[in-house]
């Protein structure tokens, strides 16, 4: 590899003050350190050595535990879409109509943003954040399969100059980059988010007899109408052309319509190992983010009233995007609560606002995207009081 | 009686290339120098010496402008050979040239039944004039000691949890009777304890376990259990306005020594370990020795970065510098100015972590030693809230918004996140781990200036 550093140790001081394209400095700064970890050395006062992770390390960390969920999803996709034309087809076919579906919302997602990167990059005179990288692919997993690919860059655009570049980059953004693309879309272009969007169904596609493409939330939602419980429900959807689709190990499997990356708890849960183990994700905030909704919706269980707040709370874990929120997105290091304490309660009540959105929102049965956003604001109150609660216990000490 | 706490947080660093518990023979240094850059709180040191001048050990070199009565003494007795100056004829260093017997300046000598009937104002203008009292560090600030002030309790830590450190048991063998002297006399500065430190899984030497008149208090746990401001944290922590000093048990043996022997004695046992040093072990020189002797031929390799210290907190100096006043350890590691080829994705189970992020598999083998260069393994990066500055940090502080409020220059909320109770040493696994690649020690020392001269 001494061709390529001879390369660019020859083309940097183009790049340096005083070159001829010192603009660009940043730009070929995160190329050159994509290649090469740099020669920078400690300072020669203070720690004369540093630990091996470095900002990059972390954000691919955080890529590699999404890799379960983008597969199964890639899969999913085909799985759906031939579920829904009433074809028999092979696993093969169903991974082909995922790749060709999903990789170009990546591509368009990754493309789109790390544009805006570099751009600010070079005006702003920062350097290029990896946390595109995480941001890049997070995209992708909570979009329908079949949205449109300018409606990706739009969002993506959107989210990263508004939600983040605007207040400086990473590890300034008050909200979730993601999911402010997701929100955008949700707002600017409720048609194509919402409804019957979940499954890739080409135009002219003939459908199976009696299909829906209803979500297991807007399911149970609509059992409060029908006037049945909502696991019935949920037991008796798809029957004639997808029998025992929205069971409950089904939905854990995640072998039903919904976003991208989003619809398997389990391939969720097998992120959350990675993240745990790792130590780059946090236990307590997706611990709690479990238990919140958890909780909440046993206590909805208690009040009763409707099918739907009836509904046993175990399912609300594995229904809609609770699983995938509370692994990937809550724990966003940079939106999340930023104190120890902080993140148990930060995390509780995004649970406990999912599960209320979910059952007493009637316009969208999906919770989680807004009560991250909205805890997203709230992390730098929950951390004010714990620092609050801090310095008070110093503050005792001090006239004892 | 003393008592027993255990701290979890922490990590502990090991590295190749600890010294080996045996003395070397070696000669001594030629020269010996005295950095008024040591000492925190010392802003304009007055020089007393000219070049030429021929000096004994305890012989006033310099003293501080503010305080006059704070005096740093020569280590050695011999001539003065230099006085190294720096950007607007900064005092950067005063060199002596060592004579080959030492002639010791005149102290007072008492004997042990004597010293017990002192009071502070007998023995202070000794300590002072003799230069020991330098070995006395304040908190908050982790500043040379106010004459004037009097403690509530003085700390001494009497294990060293940093990479590579030395052993006190093996530096200060046979020393208790120092030992003992010298507590007895800190004893007449403070109505409160005098706290020493141990640590529950290590051997205790005699020296801390027959000691008279202190509080033995028992630390387990990782690094950094060993760190003084640790200690005080969880004994007892510093309010406002408090005061509390810190010595290192060879400040208090230097003390004893004052009086029982009546000589400013700065000899004094350092190890010179780390993974580029052919032979780790200790040897037997000076304070502000020339690290040179112990170096020279006991090298693996040349591309090296020397340390001054442990390589958490220390310094780098050169070939031809010399050891700092409060060092008694030298660590040799390998420069680490090279670029690596995918160097941020390619696993290795070479590099250190506390994370076990991709790639990284320090975590598989907790005795493994490594051998870590001086890169900075990423680029500096905006603060990013990874919850590891809490993993190594125990005590009751908020490492990000303290630094954060370092940063904003808010002297309130520094003041209330606890910027009294650290010094740079306490936080330094903070910056070895820290996924954004901060300088925090620098930054927590400017905020500890800014609060103090505030």
């Amino acid at each position: 590899m001494k061709f390529l550093r001879e390369a660019l140790d020859k083309a940097k001081h183009n790049f340096e003050k005083g070159g001829k394209w010192e603009r660009y400095y940043y730009v070929f700064e995160a190329f050159d350190t994509f290649a090469f970890q740099p020669n920078s050395t400690t300072p020669p006062k203070g720690a004369q050595i540093r630990d091996a992770i470095d900002m990059k390390r972390l954000m691919m960390t955080v890529i590699i535990s999404m890799m379960p969920c983008l597969i199964f999803g890639l899969f999913n996709v085909g799985y759906q879409h031939f579920l829904a034309i009433g074809q028999d087809t092979s696993v093969g076919e169903m991974f082909w109509i995922g790749i060709v579906q999903v990789v170009p919302i990546i591509v368009v997602a990754y493309a789109a943003g790390l544009g805006v990167e570099f751009i600010f990059a070079t005006f702003r005179r920062h350097p290029v954040n990896e946390g595109f990288l995480v941001t890049g692919m997070l995209i992708p997993l909570v979009m329908p399969p079949d949205i449109p690919l300018w409606q990706v860059a739009v969002a993506t655009i959107f989210a990263v100059v508004i939600g983040k570049e605007a207040f400086g980059g990473t590890g300034m953004n008050v909200v979730n980059v993601a999911l402010t693309a997701r929100a955008f879309l949700y707002f600017a272009y409720p048609v194509d988010m919402a409804g019957e969007v979940w499954t890739y169904l080409p135009e002219g596609a003939t459908l199976v007899e009696g299909y829906s493409g209803a979500t297991p939330l807007a399911v149970a939602s609509g059992s409060v109408t029908a006037g049945e419980s909502a696991v019935a429900a949920l037991n008796n959807f798809g029957s004639g052309w997808a029998e025992n689709i929205y069971t409950l190990k089904n939905m854990f499997l995640g072998l039903i319509p919904g976003s991208v990356g989003e619809t398997s708890t389990l391939m969720c849960l097998i992120g959350a190992f990675i993240l745990i183990f790792t130590g780059v994700g946090s236990w307590k905030i997706m611990a709690s983010v479990f238990a919140g909704a958890y909780g909440m919706a046993l206590f909805l269980n208690f009040l009763g009233g409707n099918s739907f707040m009836e509904m046993p709370a175990h399912y609300h874990l594995v229904m809609g995007g609770l699983a995938f929120g509370a692994v990937f997105m809550a724990t966003d290091p940079v939106t999340a609560a930023q104190t120890e304490t902080g993140k148990w309660f930060y995390g509780a009540l995004i649970g406990i606002l999912t599960v209320l959105i979910r059952t007493f929102n009637p316009a969208y049965p999906e919770g989680i995207m807004l009560a991250i956003l909205l805890m997203n604001v709230f992390a730098p109150l929950i951390d004010y009081f714990v620092v609050g609660a801090n310095k008070k216990r110093r503050l005792k000490r001090a006239t004892v | 009686m003393g008592k027993l706490i255990r701290l979890k947080k922490g990590f502990d660093i090991n590295l190749q290339g600890k010294a080996a518990l045996k003395l070397a023979q070696s000669e001594q240094p030629e020269t010996f120098a005295i950095k008024p850059t040591d000492f925190h709180g010392i802003y304009m040191p007055r020089l007393i010496v000219n070049e030429g001048d021929i000096v004994k050990a305890g012989s006033t070199l310099f003293h501080d402008k503010k305080n006059e009565s704070i005096v740093f003494t020569s280590p050695v007795s011999g001539e003065v050979v230099e006085i190294k100056r720096g950007q607007k004829r900064k005092l950067l260093e005063v060199k002596i040239l060592a004579d080959r017997t030492i002639e010791y300046a005149p102290f007072t000598k008492f004997s042990t039944s004597e010293i017990a009937n002192l009071t502070r104002e007998q023995v202070q203008p000794q300590i002072l004039t003799s230069g020991v009292w330098v070995n006395l560090v304040q908190r908050p600030f982790g500043i040379v000691a106010d004459p004037t002030e009097t403690p509530k309790s003085i700390f001494i830590s009497g294990f060293d949890s940093h990479p590579l450190a030395p052993d006190y048991n093996f530096l200060f063998r046979g020393q208790e009777q120092y030992f003992q002297a010298g507590i007895d006399i800190l004893r007449k500065f403070t109505a409160g304890p005098i706290h020493l430190n141990v640590h529950s899984k290590r051997e205790i030497g005699t020296i801390f376990s027959q000691a008279q008149g202190v509080e033995l208090n028992k630390f387990s746990g990782p690094h950094p259990s060993g760190c003084v401001g640790v200690q005080i944290h969880h004994i007892d922590p510093l309010g406002k306005s408090d005061v509390i000093w810190t010595i290192n048990p060879y400040g208090v043996i230097q003390i004893g020594k004052l009086f029982l022997n009546g000589i400013y004695d700065a000899s004094k046992t350092i190890a010179v370990a780390g993974s580029e040093v052919k032979e780790p072990q200790y040897f037997r020189t000076y304070t502000g020795a020339g690290v040179k002797k112990f170096l020279y031929d006991n090298l693996k390799q040349q591309h090296v970065r020397i340390v001054s210290g442990n390589v958490l907190t220390g310094t780098q100096i050169g070939m031809d510098d010399h050891i700092g006043f409060y060092d008694q350890l030298v660590s040799v590691i390998p420069e680490g100015d090279q670029y690596e080829f995918l160097g941020w994705i390619t696993p290795t189970a070479n590099k250190l972590s506390l994370s076990r992020a991709w790639g990284l598999f320090s975590f598989l083998n907790y005795n493994k030693e490594y051998r870590l260069d001086s890169n900075t393994k990423g680029e500096p990066r905006a603060f990013v809230q990874t919850g590891v500055f809490e993993k190594v940090t125990p005590m009751d502080v908020l490492p990000t918004h303290l630094l954060k409020a370092i940063i904003a220059e808010d002297y309130d909320e520094m003041e209330a996140l606890g910027i009294y109770e650290v010094i740079e040493e306490d936080l330094a696994l903070c910056e070895f781990v820290d996924v954004s690649k901060h300088n925090v020690q620098a930054i927590l020392r400017e905020g500890i200036d800014l609060i103090q001269n505030s």
